[in-house]
């Protein structure tokens, strides 16, 4: 296989979903206004203070961000018949699932980089760690932008129906992650819950990198977002590859 | 070395069996015709041919290089056009097309030159920084044109490209694949029309429920599966059909203003027809003879399989 190839059509593939994607309602509100909507939701009335919150917060922006153009791509495509014609051009799955990916990767970076620069300047965040901070976006938005091209793998031409799966499975994820309890007030099966959200590593690397308070060593959430990420990866391409056999 | 060579391809979605056991060769700088009714199973061959849906058994090599062990270095050889698929509504169409040009490594001044150049012979010129969702079917089916041929690709696949066009898309089309084969490309069409088979392709495969029944040149399948041949004749006054009593007169239909009529023996009946418009007084607007038909051969073939 020619490498140069390859890059270029990721390359491409990201361009056409940046292009285009981006715009669509479904990534404007899953992604962005979500977010924003429970953090108020939860803030609002209450005398909490934000600072202490905030690693949550940008955790639950990038997961949100991330994971909300992925979902949408591939049923979208297959329902106005545009995936077939790309996958006749000079690609195989792994552009696809890669430029899919880096998509919703660049998507939640932007995103979550604007939201923390502008909260940094206004509200006089704590920053411990800015390599760390780096690397915690970095992976976050990997893993869950790989998330997002997971739950669009399945084979259907109707997005609303991956939209409501996807929110199935993301939405649950936000109350077993630490964002609106962090994680050492947790106790008991609340805490072991946490345990199994990948979320739950992001968020805690998050206030290792802003407030220094994480909870786990820095190399274990980065080892668990690299497991994920490879799982998702996985997933997702033996998915589409059985697509590709039964031709949906 | 084939431009196309497959070997045994088979495909079945669940019960139903799409392609059977189908192998195909296809001649560098042919025109070659895919011709079956809906359903034969010859959008499941092109999807197999490029890629996009991988065989239950089978092998397929494009311009010598297996797909299945490099389908990057194969899909870089060929240029389609799928029967459904459809460009980037949310692009506009010289995007769509420069989009497309990229994938196949041209660099910047050949990829907009090139664009141009397409733009202006499928008349979209005007309409080039119009977004392709406003577009009627027939100007969409010419922007996916536009994006196979950009990379000018050796190898054309043309999934029904007329099909439901009217007919100035229709012209267009059937110019296009022309330019393209004199320009060194070879052409793997499919069609259900036969007309268009006959008039484009220099070797036709007929398929049926998955099958090849017969693959040959258009001359080659008409001389061996069909046998009438015809005669039309239209007269300035009106006949009827007792005016047409010879022994070498098989059948007589009306086609319009005109009547058919079918014989072994053309040479005959044209004699015939002279002398009775001499004896009649019948003044004759015009006459055809007609050899075997590729509907006829194309209708013996898949009512037989
Ligand atoms: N993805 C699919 N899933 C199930 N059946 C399919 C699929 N694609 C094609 N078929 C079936 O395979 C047969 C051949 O279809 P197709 O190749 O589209 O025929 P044609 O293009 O000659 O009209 C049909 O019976 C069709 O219903
Ligand atoms: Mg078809």
């Amino acid at each position: 296989m020619d490498l140069a190839i390859f890059a270029r059509s990721v390359t491409l593939v990201t361009e056409k979903n940046m292009r285009i994607y981006y715009y669509k309602g479904a990534v404007v509100i899953f992604g962005l206004l979500f977010p924003f909507l429970m953090f108020f939701t939860f803030f609002i009335g209450r005398n909490l203070d934000l600072t202490l919150f905030f690693p949550g917060f940008l955790g639950m922006m990038l997961f949100f961000t991330a994971s909300s153009v992925g979902p949408l791509i591939t049923p979208w495509e297959k329902r106005e018949k545009t995936y077939e014609r790309l996958l006749s051009l000079p690609v195989i799955l792994e552009s696809i699932i890669l430029g899919d990916l880096l998509s919703g990767a660049i998507f939640g970076i932007i995103i979550t980089l604007i939201v923390w620069i502008v909260s940094a300047v206004f509200l006089h965040l704590p920053l411990a760690n800015i390599g760390l901070l780096a690397l915690a976006l970095l992976l976050g938005a990997i893993a869950f932008a790989a998330l997002g091209t997971l739950l669009g793998s399945p084979a259907t031409d109707t997005p609303s129906n991956i939209m409501i799966l996807s929110s199935l499975v993301r939405f649950p994820l936000i109350f077993v992650s630490g964002i609106f309890i962090p994680l050492n007030q947790m106790q008991g099966w609340e805490r072991v819950l946490t345990f199994f959200s990948p979320l739950t590593y992001l968020v805690d690397l998050f206030y290792g990198a802003l407030n220094g308070t994480a909870v786990y060593p820095p190399f274990l959430d980065v080892l668990v977002l690299v497991v994920v990420i490879l799982l998702f990866i996985g997933c997702a391409k033996i998915i589409q590859q059985r697509n590709l056999v039964t031709g949906n | 070395m084939e431009a196309i060579e497959a070997n045994n391809l088979s495909k079945s979605f669940g019960s139903v069996t799409a392609v059977n056991d189908v192998s195909i060769s296809v001649k560098k700088g042919s025109i070659f015709g895919f011709l079956g009714p809906n359903g034969a199973g010859k959008t499941t061959v092109i999807r197999l041919l490029t890629g996009v849906l991988t065989p239950d058994t089978g092998s397929i090599y494009i311009g010598g290089v297996n797909i299945n062990n490099d389908p990057l270095a194969a899909k870089m050889m060929m240029g389609v056009i799928p029967e459904n698929g459809t460009v980037y509504g949310d692009l506009t169409a010289e995007q769509n097309i420069i989009w497309t040009a990229k994938f196949y490594g041209m660099d910047r001044t050949t990829r907009e030159q090139r664009a141009q150049e397409i733009l202006s012979q499928l008349g979209l010129t005007e309409r080039k920084n119009d977004l392709v969702r406003t577009f009627s079917k027939g100007m969409r089916q010419r922007i996916s044109i536009a994006c196979a041929i950009v990379p000018s690709p050796p190898l054309l696949f043309l999934d029904e490209p007329t099909s439901g066009l009217d007919v100035h898309s229709r012209r267009l089309v059937i110019d296009t694949i022309h330019k393209m084969n004199n320009a060194g490309s070879t052409i793997f069409l499919t069609t259900h029309n036969i007309e268009e088979a006959n008039a484009l392709c220099t070797t036709i495969s007929i398929i049926n429920k998955g099958k090849i029944i017969a693959t040959d040149s258009p001359e080659q399948l008409k001389k061996t599966y069909g046998t009438t041949h015809y005669v039309e004749i239209s007269f300035r006054q009106s006949v009827t059909e007792a005016l047409f009593k010879d022994e070498s007169i098989s059948r007589v239909e009306r086609w319009g203003d005109k009547w058919r009529i079918y014989t072994n023996d053309p040479d005959h009946v044209v004699k015939y027809l002279a002398q009775v418009a001499e004896r009649d007084h019948l003044s004759i607007i015009s006459i055809a003879t007609s050899g075997p038909s590729l509907e006829e051969a194309f209708l013996q073939l898949t009512e037989v399989a």
